[in-house]
């Protein structure tokens, strides 16, 4: 086993699948810079720079990957999918559809989400539930870099269009450029666990919709994603002092999702939290809610998500986004519930 | 300008403490721009700001301590700590700022859309990059303006950097004749001579408020610490030996790893990062002719009291300001 840091699993992965597939090329503002590692390896050819115009390259590598290559477009931040949406939303989703099933659009977008490092609430968004929402979408939030690696190979071998999103906390060389710009007078909450990990010799796809429980507990089961993994498995450290088991449940992808994972495990506990960095209203939240009780299951049910636009100011924002204090008092009423 | 240089050097230190969290872009090297365009401005006049509006604030008339205090991420900031520097709002003086690029098109259309109705005789302005002019919505922008004959100028600041991409690499055929293309005049100016740029801004502003419809000024500047503060190019130029390895290492396994291109396009490759590394060694803000406050200092020499009545005055105000704003002294 070697040991990488996220962005370099991603970009690991990446480099593997390039080296045994041509069709794939990575293109998108700055990412002669950014995938510099890339460049010098696949040419430029291969790794190319786009200009600040989304609607243009992203649109562009839809139809280029309807028309045989497997683009993987690099946009920013997931935030800035608000300038060219269209290009997903009324296009490469609905390819699939439009021609019986005949014609799709492989391509993957790659961009970073998430906030903890206080860059505002134009720069720091989730919208993964956003994203997941449309039919045809595929979402993928991973929260190691051993998954992280994975299931970039995965979206590289995928027919359909997908969103790879890579938390800022979690991913090295982001946090580095927008967090804190060779400052070490700043310091943020990363998780250890998903910044630096074990990865294979060799990555080996991980398959969509298959969520994967990083711990077992009897009590109540928490389901998330990305960081929030990470909180929601520290939080169950603190309960368990406290008496309370607590499972979590990585999800790992938004779309699709492992259903049955859900409710296997909510059926052991009796009791589901989901901890969302994500916007709390009409998301994947409820969405969880929904599927467990589709299934006929009873079960007591709380969320932590951020409810409003992310502070800038640094001590806000912690208290927004899902945190270590919220879950556990979320968990100690679930607890009390009867 | 001066006060606007004080005033993100004090922000730049701040950032630099860990004060400040997150990115930081300075609009330091582009306050000629600001200051030639702004000084036009008056009570109804509308300002769509990029995510470097600082300086167009404070010149605008802002509290300095009111933005300091929101960079700090106080809850008495300009925003309440909610909105931080690339989200800037200033309601009074109708003036936003977005981290979005290019959204200023739309947002300077939209308020001299409100003052043709509302105030006419009022504009608005727009800043924003030469990176921006590749965006959609910002020529979108330009052609609702002619064709409503809005009452905008669209002020490109061109540093010849998209984000960290060479300009020229990114952007096809000339700024200038894109504009006139779209129905908007378009004028050159050199954005270092804040006499330059108060001059023809002065023009458009006038023929934007006698109904006469839309300017494109293209304003060349250079930006003194790049796209943002510790843009790692610039610091591999300052620290070479801390920050080179961190690139040198990776760059060279990938360069030699098995399964790729060829030699001589993975050549190619490494010669464009080699080429953007030498691009900052031979960066033009290394060189002090392209510092605006540098080029308009002598104009003020022959009357030195004055200059230096001038210059202590801005410090002393921007000390104070940084002060209160540090709840050093009380505001």
């Amino acid at each position: 086993m070697r040991a990488m840091f996220f962005t370099q699993a991603v970009d690991d992965a990446l480099a593997q699948a390039m080296s045994d597939d041509p069709r794939i090329i990575v293109f998108g503002e700055d990412t002669p810079l950014l995938r510099r590692n890339l460049l010098v390896r696949f040419g430029p050819k291969r790794v190319r720079g786009t200009p600040i115009s989304e609607s243009a390259f992203l649109g562009a590598g839809v139809a280029a990957a309807m028309a045989g290559l497997r683009p993987v477009v690099d946009l920013y931040m997931v935030d800035f999918l608000g300038v060219c949406m269209d290009a997903l939303l009324n296009h490469a989703a609905k390819v699939k559809a439009f021609s019986g099933g005949k014609w799709t659009a492989p391509v993957v977008v790659r961009a970073p989400c998430g906030g903890g490092y206080g860059d505002g609430g134009q720069h720091e968004q989730s919208l993964w539930g956003w994203l997941a929402h449309i039919p045809g979408l595929t979402v993928v939030v991973p929260s190691t870099p051993a998954d992280a690696g994975g299931l970039m190979l995965t979206a590289l071998q995928h027919d359909g269009p997908v969103i790879f999103l890579e938390h800022k906390l979690l991913s090295e060389t982001w946090l580095e450029f927008l967090g804190s710009g060779g400052r070490r007078t700043v310091k943020y909450d990363v998780p250890a666990e998903g910044a630096k990990g074990a990865v294979p010799q060799k990555w080996e796809p991980i398959p969509f919709g298959k969520a994967v429980l990083r711990r077992a507990g009897r009590d109540v089961t928490i389901a998330s994603l990305g960081v929030s993994v990470h909180r929601a498995l520290e939080a169950a450290q603190t309960l368990e002092k406290e008496g309370i088991s607590v499972g979590v449940l990585d999800l790992r992808t938004v779309s699709p999702l492992d259903n049955a994972a859900v409710c296997e495990a909510v059926e052991q506990t009796g009791r589901l939290l989901v901890v969302d960095e994500d916007y709390e209203g009409f998301g994947l939240s409820g969405e969880l809610s929904a599927v467990v009780l589709e299934a006929g299951k009873s079960f007591k049910y709380a969320r932590v998500c951020t409810q409003t636009t992310i502070p800038y100011a640094r001590h806000l924002e912690d208290q927004v986004l899902p945190n270590k204090q919220r879950i556990c008092a979320s968990i100690r009423q679930l607890m009390q519930k009867c | 300008m001066l006060r606007s240089r004080l005033f993100e050097e004090a922000i730049a230190k701040l950032w630099g403490d860990g004060l400040i969290s997150g990115e930081m872009h300075l609009g330091t090297g582009e306050e000629a721009i600001i200051a030639g365009v702004v000084a036009h401005l008056r009570e109804g006049d509308a300002m769509a700001l990029d995510h470097r509006g600082s300086a167009a604030l404070l010149m605008r008339g802002v509290d300095p301590v009111l933005i300091l205090r929101e960079l700090l991420g106080h809850s008495d900031g300009l925003g309440g700590g909610l909105g931080g520097h690339m989200h800037l709002l200033f309601k009074e003086y109708l003036a936003a700022s977005s981290g979005i690029v290019g959204a200023e098109g739309p947002m300077a259309a939209g308020f001299a859309l409100s003052a043709q109705y509302l105030h006419p005789g009022s504009i608005a302005v727009a800043f924003f990059g030469e990176g921006a002019m590749n965006q959609g919505m910002l020529m979108e922008s330009m052609n609702l303006a002619a064709a409503w004959n809005l009452p905008v100028v669209f002020v490109c600041k061109d540093d010849g950097w998209s984000i960290t991409t060479p300009s020229e690499t990114v952007t096809g055929g000339d700024l200038n004749e894109r504009a006139r293309g779209l129905g908007v005049p378009a004028v050159r100016v050199d954005g270092r001579e804040v006499s330059e740029v108060w001059e023809a801004s002065r023009s458009a502003i006038e023929r934007a408020r006698s109904g006469q419809g839309p300017t494109f000024l293209h304003v060349r500047c250079v930006h003194l610490e790049g796209h943002f503060l510790g843009f790692q190019l610039i610091r591999v130029v300052r620290h070479p030996l801390r920050e080179m390895p961190e690139i040198a290492v990776p760059l060279t396994r990938s360069f030699l790893r098995t399964g790729g291109a060829a030699l001589g396009e993975r050549l190619t490759g490494l010669k464009s990062v080699f080429a953007a590394v030498l691009s900052t060694l031979r960066d033009p803000r290394r060189d002090s002719a392209n510092d605006p406050l540098r080029r308009v200092r002598p104009n003020l020499l022959p009357d030195p009291v004055r200059l230096k009545e001038l210059e202590d005055e801005a410090e002393k105000e921007i000390n104070k300001a940084l002060a209160t704003a540090l709840g050093e002294v009380p505001s």
